[in-house]
């Protein structure tokens, strides 16, 4: 304070207090990066801890083998092919029933009372807890369209659940598009729709891979709405199409770590160094893919 | 900007190509629906291939091989010669699916058996378990989906209600028998033995805010409190140990740790001094150095600990049985008729031990497994009835 300078600035004297100042900024840094530290310790930390735990266990027999009693010869197969099927189903699903409603939403429909009831529903059913969706799922497409407890069943139900996720996040990055790329386009006399194929579509594109992959992120490690769909513990086949009964591997990580025996929390630990690696293949993909079409505008 | 549209045909493409893959590995779902009654009872040429079989997986001591007398092995020389029945000896043949919900708790049982099922040669038969706990379990069966139905507790009335109403008949054999342990923590010196009145004085929903010191429980206890652990609401043990212990099922004081995962139970007991929990046996068997288990005294053979053997005469008060509910329709299936045969059979029975639980003697699995033979329907624990296993096998003959 002693330090701080007085300045006559049209007649009227303040403080700088520049210390002071500084000093704040400096511990507004210092407690960001402490947040930020915490995050990445805390995670550090729990993929040391399974990694840890899970070495012992992962091999390519892990990857190959269906679960068993014996915690030496049980694997993930069942629950790695349940999962890739389950999340290309879904994907397949909900991308374009997504970036369809997006599209509309954001290029086609008048802000009326309709779009924007749409709009703060769409934005209220992003919050709704997964569990709720399992239980319509049971009810529409596993009762009244007797899909059975079937891959398709639970695709179905998981497009639901990230449905909103994706309207928003594609909604956004159509807004983003300049508007002087549509204001060109008409000018040179190309339709609405051309318009949104040829250039809106394709400027947006990376920003929708984004937001589908973020949703198909939290898809992946879904369990409850699964369990209620009825997800099997225990199978010991592959899936063999949409119409297949199948398991997750959330499930099976969850079977494993409720048994009593050590062992299998160990086998626990190596699912979810699979799930990691599936998550991470799924989203360098979408970051290989969004830079090799970003590239071109 | 025509290429970028390339590049999504491109990524449709690859998912369709890795979902065809995918694929490939793809089983076998056909169902046949076998004529019923061919599988019969075949003796012991069936056996010994089983038993070959299944003696050259490397075996896992979980259980409690060693430790206790397991019933099922003290009785199998008694019994040599008398005929395991049922299994079929060309189980190869048979094929179909076979689909199993219910109780968590059995979950591990029924796996197992499924598994040993297709080792001993049933390739072409899918089992299929989940498991959306017991009530979950009668719900699908009940409306006929499903074949077999595990269950931690006898079905109940509005259960069989449902059942008629749908024009399903079930057959209930009861496959192995559980301990509910009560432990504490290893330095808790004073702990030995609590009786039944006491642990109802501590856990009844009046203790609730009331018993919070060890004295309170039995004045020559020390003045310390009482950090409890059990399990959640959900649960069936919870179920189990408050119709047992308090006498109405579902009544228990809310302020002690619950969770649904008994591992965390475990950590939570073997931490905190003068504590107090309750979970399956197989969890305290698991973790037998970070636990001190306790015996239960109910006032007739004084204070017993949960042994295979205590458990399975019934002294050890917190033994519960756990069921299969068989479709009698799917019953008449070969398929289904052999993987039941099988489940109670000499080959696999053992195996209930390795996973946790405890078996039956090798005569009562027979008796069980006639009982499931004659097509036996209907329950013998309607409303309360007390679960003896007499019910099952003095009733046989």
């Amino acid at each position: 304070m002693a330090s701080s300078t007085q300045v006559a600035h049209g007649g009227a004297t303040f403080r700088t207090n520049l210390a002071t100042r500084r000093l704040k900024g400096a511990l507004f840094v210092a407690l960001g990066l402490a947040a930020v530290g915490i995050g990445l310790l805390t995670l550090l930390t729990l993929i040391i801890d399974v990694v840890v735990d899970a070495v012992p266990w992962l091999s390519w027999d892990f990857i190959t083998s269906y679960p068993s009693r014996f915690a030496e010869e049980s694997g993930i197969r069942a629950g790695l092919l349940g999962t890739v099927w389950l999340m290309a189903l879904t994907i397949l699903i909900a991308l374009p029933l997504g970036v369809l409603s997006a599209v509309y939403l954001e290029e086609y429909a008048g802000d009326n009372r309709f779009t924007r009831f749409v709009q703060v529903n769409i934005a209220n059913l992003a919050g709704v807890p997964s569990i709720v969706y399992g239980l319509l799922g049971l009810q529409i497409f596993v009762r009244m369209m007797r899909l059975e407890r079937s891959l398709l069943a639970g695709a179905l139900t998981m497009a639901l659940l990230i449905l909103p996720i994706i309207i928003v996040a594609s909604r956004e990055a159509i807004r983003a598009v300049p508007s002087s790329f549509r204001d060109a386009s008409l000018a040179l006399g190309a339709t609405k729709w051309q318009t949104v194929r040829n250039h809106v579509l394709p400027y947006a594109f990376p920003g929708i891979l984004t937001g589908n992959i973020l949703a198909a992120s939290r898809a992946i490690g879904e369990t409850a709405p699964l369990l209620v769909i009825g997800a099997l513990a225990y199978v010991a086949t592959s899936p063999s199409g949409p119409l297949s009964r199948f398991t997750v591997l959330p499930i099976q990580i969850y079977n494993w770590t409720s048994l009593p025996q050590q062992d299998f929390h160990g086998l626990a630990a190596a699912g979810i160094v699979v799930l990691l690696a599936v998550l991470l293949t799924m989203n360098s993909i979408a970051i290989y893919l969004r830079q090799r079409l970003s590239r071109r505008y | 900007m025509r290429s970028s549209l390339f590049v999504g045909k491109w990524l449709f493409l690859m998912i369709v190509s890795s979902m065809i893959l995918v694929a490939c590995g793809g089983g076998t779902t056909t169902t046949t629906t076998s004529p019923g009654g061919d599988s019969g009872s075949t003796g012991a040429t069936a056996t010994t291939g089983v038993a070959g079989q299944t003696g050259t997986q490397p075996t896992v001591a979980t259980g409690g091989g060693d430790t206790h007398p397991t019933a099922a092995g003290t009785t199998a020389e008694a019994t040599e010669g008398g005929a395991t029945g049922g299994v079929p000896a060309n189980l190869g043949e048979l094929s179909g699916n076979i689909e199993i919900d219910g109780s968590s708790t059995v979950l591990p049982i029924s796996e197992a058996a499924a598994g040993e099922f297709k080792n001993a040669g049933a390739q072409n038969v899918n089992v299929t378990v989940a498991s959306s706990g017991t009530g979950g379990g009668f719900e699908r069966f009940c409306n006929g989906e499903i074949e077999i139905s595990d269950a931690s507790r006898p079905i109940r009335a509005e259960e069989i209600q449902t059942c008629q109403q749908n024009n399903v008949e079930f057959i209930e054999l009861p496959v192995a028998l559980d301990g509910v342990a009560v432990v504490t923590d290893p330095d808790t010196q004073f702990l030995e033995c609590l009786t039944v009145d006491e642990l109802k004085k501590i856990w009844e929903p009046d203790a609730e805010g009331n018993i919070t010191t060890w004295n309170q429980v039995r004045p020559s206890f020390p003045e310390e409190e009482i950090a409890l652990f059990g399990p959640g609401t959900q649960s069936g043990t919870f179920d189990y140990f408050t119709d047992e212990v308090v006498g109405e099922e579902g009544a228990s004081r809310a302020d002690y740790t619950a969770s649904e995962d008994d591992n965390v139970l475990v950590q939570g007991v073997s931490g905190t001094q003068n504590s107090l929990g309750y979970f399956g046996y197989a969890y305290f068997e698991e973790n037998r150095e970070q636990l001190k288990l306790l015996g239960v005294n109910d006032g007739k053979s004084g204070c017993v600990q949960p042994t295979a053997e205590t458990v399975n005469n019934g002294t050890y008060p917190l033994s519960r049985p756990l069921f299969i509910y068989v479709s009698k329709e799917a019953a008449q299936r070969a398929e289904v008729k052999a993987f039941v045969n099988f489940y109670l059979s000499r080959e696999f029975t053992p195996t209930v031990n390795e996973v946790g639980y405890v078996a039956m003697t090798d005569p009562q699995y027979q008796a069980i497994q006639q009982r499931f033979q004659r097509n036996e329907t209907g329950t013998e624990l309607a409303e309360g009835k007390e679960f003896s296993l007499d019910l099952y096998t003095g009733k046989s003959r």
